[in-house]
């Protein structure tokens, strides 16, 4: 106890700084890239909250008669076929797209996330069990087993969210396990198994804050990779149903119109790759911060 | 006709079989007076109009699968039937560019005992690719293949009026039906039925060895199907190619790049958005058709609210057709009054009234039937036909101004004909169009008609369908027909939204005659009848 | 038994198992599909009687286990048995339809494969050497943008600037078993050039971040101590170390190569396995879709079972554990 002492008051001093404090600490420090790309997401995330107040029109709403209509004021994109507005469909695309990859991300981090602690905390044959599983569901190629699937229970929304997620939730159970089991080898975990711990407080107070960083940078990745495979099963007629606007099936329609010089389908597209390279960005930087690693040469 | 004028005619006429050349022929022309500018336009259209022997066209096509197969109990789309049927067989009769039927294997038809039979002489020195000639055995055979209990063959009902088929001597078939037809001729042109050669008693359509135009060299299924000319074709001027491949190319946009990239000179269902952007390009031609293919929306008459003619009516005026023919099928489609017959088909009218999108009519049909508002549920899929969702949500804004609040359903597109058409009281329909008025009413209107998807039992309309098809006398026979048009038109369940238009593009390396509409490219006869200009 | 043997057997014989597991899996997942093969093949045109007549032919009207036995026992004696689009005395077996179409699909992989792959490499050690040089931004950035896209629309735009504006390349990809191998290779240039845009980055961010990671290791700090040249450094001492990661995800991506190039195959119409599996799943011809999974898995296992023979014959402490 006595020899704790001295160091006690720095800790008080260390205390006194707050959370916001800390997070401000650490963005200052953050390289223009990641700032580029915090400020792409926030701005996503804003216009996916908002597009109700911000788009000009309704989404669904059929403003023109005339189909393909030219760029203009009213309306910035010009208008589809239907004679709905393009800008207010790319504004409701980010609403859609990023609300149906980022509950499919979650669940499927809920569902492997979860499994992949629980595999490594019991071993044994609970952890074979679970293994093997998902080594048979990754042997049956994603894309087809999604397309079966959604044949079968239809491709609404929710369809959509929990195949993907379930389909999605083995590579993330890997990569769980894997780390967990690092963890849970360590003395604390040990001690806490001794103490008679719950496997709730195991799972939330040792576990989980020790992979946290791992799982975050790979949530970023995983999110990235759920949008373009939903916008791979759009291409294929099987992703998101109209009359909700998304990017995948936004380019896809119009994807003809590329031949003949017209930008407006690389909008959709250009939407989605500055996300991904938003988030790559903000996840390397993350990555790098918490890893430890020094790259110097 | 001046001496000059007749021999500038003549000149047109050589200049096309390449007998006169570019140099003489407008010296003539600017001696008759025309400019020289004017006089190469002219030799350069005769050159292209007259059909010339000889080259190979790549065609590719919207559609194909690797289940598809030789066997024409199947041949679902385009693939099957311009290669299998249009390149590769002939049936005994077809349908030529002004939708009259001529024969085509067989030589000449003969009805008698009021069109209840009927027999065909077949072609003389006819033969199959392998040499064999074709005998009434052969055709028989071809017919009973999709005849019989166990026939799983999509003409097996088509073919359903026969009663006996038998052969007559080395060169007739005699056909007998159970009621008398006039139009069978145009029956047995279908594209089901190619004749095939027997092998012990039944038809051999496995070998690929038929009669037509074209002799099968590799087939791939789902990726190509290749074809070299049939020296010995009965059709001593066709075809004028002599080497043809059939390309599965579904995706539009890969279709149309491989057109503008030359790396096929003719593609099937050509993309609507960009279709003005292709036509820009100076080296392809667009040709559009209005056939008698419709896309419907089948009421069930039988099925609350539907079973009130007054409920039908004032969804029929709250529809807005030219808004969908506009946006939808962007001005390739031809609006159509709920009458199933095409103007091209004999017998076809024009009904009164004009169902034009009239809010105030709607509302005052659905107050005479009881109504002050109205909810119902419409089925829709893109299987039933391209833009059926799109066409749906548009039908609902229109509706709803109407009073009557439409719910539009979207269904899975797989099993879409297993699982809503003709179980949803209201979905989305197709039809490809039948070249005779009997035969589209015949299968989709008649009483018990397995495909009356409409349920629609009208005692008029059924009487009249025994009376007209037995009818030779052609003056009663349009009376007939125009009547039943005018009671589908009234009372019917069926919606006719749009006739569509066959819309294909082809590099000007391609030219053609005058094309017929009974059937998508060309009456599916694409392969035999066009050549390099 | 040597431990690489052992690994070796052990894992084929768990992947007998998962092929046994993946068939069930799939079979079953295809009986819950509604509608069935003939209704599907005969679309609109589809009545009661020729429903129940296709049906009676292909052996629909048996029970599902029974189908199943019947498909397992032909399997193991090496028989897929026959598409459900044969006919009575035209047999058109499993093999003959996807056969072709799956050399085309190795073919495809194979040509990706060589270029990509030394590509990945040669790029990612290059980045690790100068790394946070404007060389490894740039390679990062233009990797990052290549993934970034969907792949449909790099296609597209490939199509665009290669076949379409300056036609090097054919817009069509429809290759066939008689042709020579040169045209070949040229008609298969622009999908080759697609997939390797698309996996070329995530092979080569593993590879870059695998060395990076091990150069903070005290034997690395060992070497540069003795005077080693960074290049040497890479490629003797971080490399040989680093192959366990990189021949995972190279694994990963050759996987991807053979069962995730459908999207590839619709927009250059490639006749490729993968367009072969999906017009199976939508016209329910279950023999056909069973064959194409169970390719695919033994694809998969077999790809990681050669990654896991990498990564132990490469690391001394596995090869000779104690």
């Amino acid at each position: 106890m006595e020899q704790t002492a001295p160091s006690a008051p720095q800790r008080i001093v260390k205390a006194r700084r707050t959370l916001a404090q800390n997070i401000w600490r650490t963005l200052k420090k953050a390289p223009y890239s990641a700032w580029f790309g915090m400020i792409v997401i926030a701005l996503y995330i804003f216009v996916a909250l908002f597009a109700p107040w911000i788009a000009p029109y309704g989404e669904a709403e059929i403003v023109s008669q005339v189909p393909f209509d030219a760029w203009s004021w009213a309306h910035w994109l010009g208008t589809d076929q239907l004679g709905r507005d393009m800008f207010t469909r790319l504004l409701y695309g980010a609403r859609n797209t990023l609300g149906i990859a980022l509950a499919t991300t979650l669940l499927a981090f809920a569902i492997g996330g979860g499994l992949g602690i629980i595999a490594s905390i019991f071993r044994g044959w609970i952890d074979q069990l679970l293994s093997r599983a998902v080594d048979t569901l990754m042997a049956i190629p994603q894309l087809i087993f999604a397309l079966i699937l959604l044949s079968i229970f239809g491709s609404s929304v929710q369809n959509l969210i929990i195949i993907i997620a379930v389909l999605d939730s083995t590579r993330v159970f890997r990569l769980a396990r894997s780390v967990a089991m690092n963890v849970v080898v360590m003395d604390y975990v040990e001690a806490a198994k001794l103490r008679g711990e719950k496997l709730g407080w195991i799972l939330f107070r040792e576990v989980l804050p020790n992979i946290m960083p791992t799982m975050i940078a790979e949530f970023g990745l995983r999110f990235c990779f759920v949008f373009l495979t939903i916008s791979a099963l759009s291409f294929l007629g099987l992703g998101i149903q109209p009359p909700t606007a998304d990017w995948g099936s936004m380019v896809r329609e119009n994807a003809t119109l590329i031949t003949y010089n017209d930008i407006t389908p690389l909008i959709p597209a250009g939407a989605i790759a500055l996300l991904t390279v938003a988030v790559n960005f903000v996840v390397d930087w993350f990555l790098h911060k918490t890893s430890g690693l020094r790259d110097e040469k | 006709m001046s001496e000059l004028e007749q021999k500038l005619k003549q000149a047109t006429s050589l200049a096309g079989k390449g007998k006169v050349s570019r140099r003489d022929f407008i010296q003539l022309a600017m001696l008759a007076g025309f400019t020289a500018a004017a006089g190469n336009a002219m030799f350069v259209k005769a050159v292209r109009a007259e059909p010339k022997k000889g080259g190979s066209a790549r065609f590719g096509l919207a559609h194909g699968a690797t289940t598809d197969t030789l066997d024409p109990v199947g041949y679902p789309d385009t693939f099957t039937q311009c290669a299998f049927w249009g390149a590769l067989s002939n049936s005994l009769t077809e349908v030529d560019a002004k939708g009259n039927v001529v024969p085509d294997l067989a030589e000449s038809y003969e009805p008698s005992d009021g069109a209840k039979k009927w027999a065909f002489k077949l072609r003389k020195g006819a033969t199959f690719h392998d040499g064999k000639t074709v005998t009434p055995d052969d055709v028989v055979a071809s017919f009973r293949h999709h005849m019989g209990a166990d026939s799983k063959s999509a003409a097996k009902s088509l073919l359903d009026p026969i009663a006996d088929i038998k052969a007559d001597g080395p060169e007739t078939v005699i056909f007998t039906l159970k009621d008398g037809s006039a139009d069978f001729p145009y029956l047995v042109s279908d594209y089901h039925i190619p004749i095939m050669p027997v092998k012990d008693g039944k038809s051999d359509w496995q070998s690929g060895v038929r009669t037509g135009p074209f002799v099968l060299e590799k087939f791939e299924p789902g990726v190509s199907a290749k074809f070299k000319r049939n020296p010995n074709y009965f059709k001593s001027n066709q075809p004028y190619l002599d080497e043809v491949e059939f390309i599965a190319i579904t995706d539009v946009a890969a279709r149309t790049n491989a057109l503008t990239t030359g790396d096929v000179d003719w593609i099937g269902r050509a993309d609507l958005k960009t279709l003005e952007l292709l036509k820009r390009n100076p080296n392809v031609e667009i040709l559009e058709l209005s056939g008698y293919g419709h896309y419907v929306l089948p009421m069930n008459t039988t099925m609350a609210p539907f079973d009130n003619n007054d409920v039908r009516t004032a969804i029929k005026y709250a529809i807005n057709r030219e808004e969908i023919q506009k946006k939808i099928f962007l001005d390739h489609a031809t609006v159509a009054n709920d009458n199933p017959i095409a103007k091209a088909v004999k017998y076809s009218i024009d009904p009164e009234p004009k169902y034009k999108y009239d809010p105030d009519k709607a509302k005052f049909h659905l107050k005479k039937a009881g109504y002050e508002t109205l909810k119902v549920d419409l089925s829709v899929a893109d299987a039933a036909f391209a833009g059926a969702v799109d066409a749906g949500v548009l039908i609902k804004e229109t509706a709803a101004k109407c009073g009557i609040d439409i719910n539009v359903v979207r269904e899975a597109e797989d099993a879409y004909w297993d699982n809503v058409w003709l179980k949803k009281p209201w979905c989305a329909s197709y039809w490809s169009g039948r070249p005779t008025c009997d035969w589209a009413f015949s299968i989709a209107y008649a009483k018990d008609a397995a495909w009356n998807e409409t349920y629609w039992k009208n005692p008029r309309f059924n009487e009249l369908l025994i009376q007209a098809r037995a009818e030779l006398d052609d003056a009663k026979r349009a009376a007939m027909y125009g009547e039943m048009q005018q009671l589908v038109h009234d009372d019917g369940g069926t919606i006719v939204l749009v006739f569509n238009n066959f819309v294909t593009a082809n590099s000007k390396k391609l030219a053609h005659g005058d094309v017929a509409p009974n059937w998508e490219n060309d009456g599916l006869k694409i392969a035999e009848r066009w050549w390099l200009a | 038994m040597h431990p690489l043997l052992r690994t070796v057997l052990q894992r084929l014989g768990l992947g007998l198992i998962t092929l046994f597991v993946v068939s069930l899996i799939i079979f079953s997942a295809i009986e819950f599909l509604p509608g069935d093969f003939a209704k599907a093949i005969l679309g609109q045109s589809a009545t009661p009687e020729t429903v129940e007549a296709f049906q009676k032919e292909i052996g629909l009207d048996k029970p599902a286990h029974e189908r199943y036995l019947n498909w397992i026992g032909g399997v193991l004696q090496g028989d897929f048995g026959s598409s459900f689009s044969s006919r009575v005395g035209f047999r058109r077996s499993v093999m003959e339809i996807i056969g072709p179409r799956l050399l085309n699909t190795l073919f495809l992989a194979g040509i990706t494969a060589l270029v990509a792959i030394p590509l990945a490499l040669g790029l990612g050690l290059l980045a690790a050497l100068y790394r946070n040089s404007i060389f490894d931004r740039a390679v990062n950035a233009v990797t990052l943008t290549t993934i970034s896209f969907p792949e449909f629309f790099v296609a597209y735009i490939l199509m665009l600037f290669l076949a379409v504006k300056f036609p090097i390349f054919h817009s069509l990809s429809n290759v066939s078993a008689d042709m020579p191998f040169f045209e070949k290779l040229q008609r298969t240039a622009l999908p080759v050039l697609t997939l390797t845009l698309v996996i070329v980055a995530h092979m080569m961010r593993m590879t870059r971040a695998a060395i990076i990671s091990l150069l903070a290791s005290p034997y690395i700090e060992m070497a540069r101590l003795k005077g080693v040249s960074p290049g040497q450094i890479i490629l003797r001492h971080a490399l040989p170390n680093a192959w366990a990661p990189i021949a995972n995800v190279i694994a990963f991506n050759l996987a991807y190569l053979v069962v995730g190039a459908v999207v590839v195959e619709v927009v250059f119409v490639y006749p490729g396995i993968g367009q072969a599996m999906v017009d199976a799943v939508r016209s329910r011809d279950i023999p056909v879709v069973q064959a194409c999974a169970l390719i695919f898995a033994v694809t998969y296992i077999l790809l990681n079972l050669l990654a896991d023979v990498i990564s132990i014959a490469t690391n001394p402490r596995l090869l000779h554990p104690r």
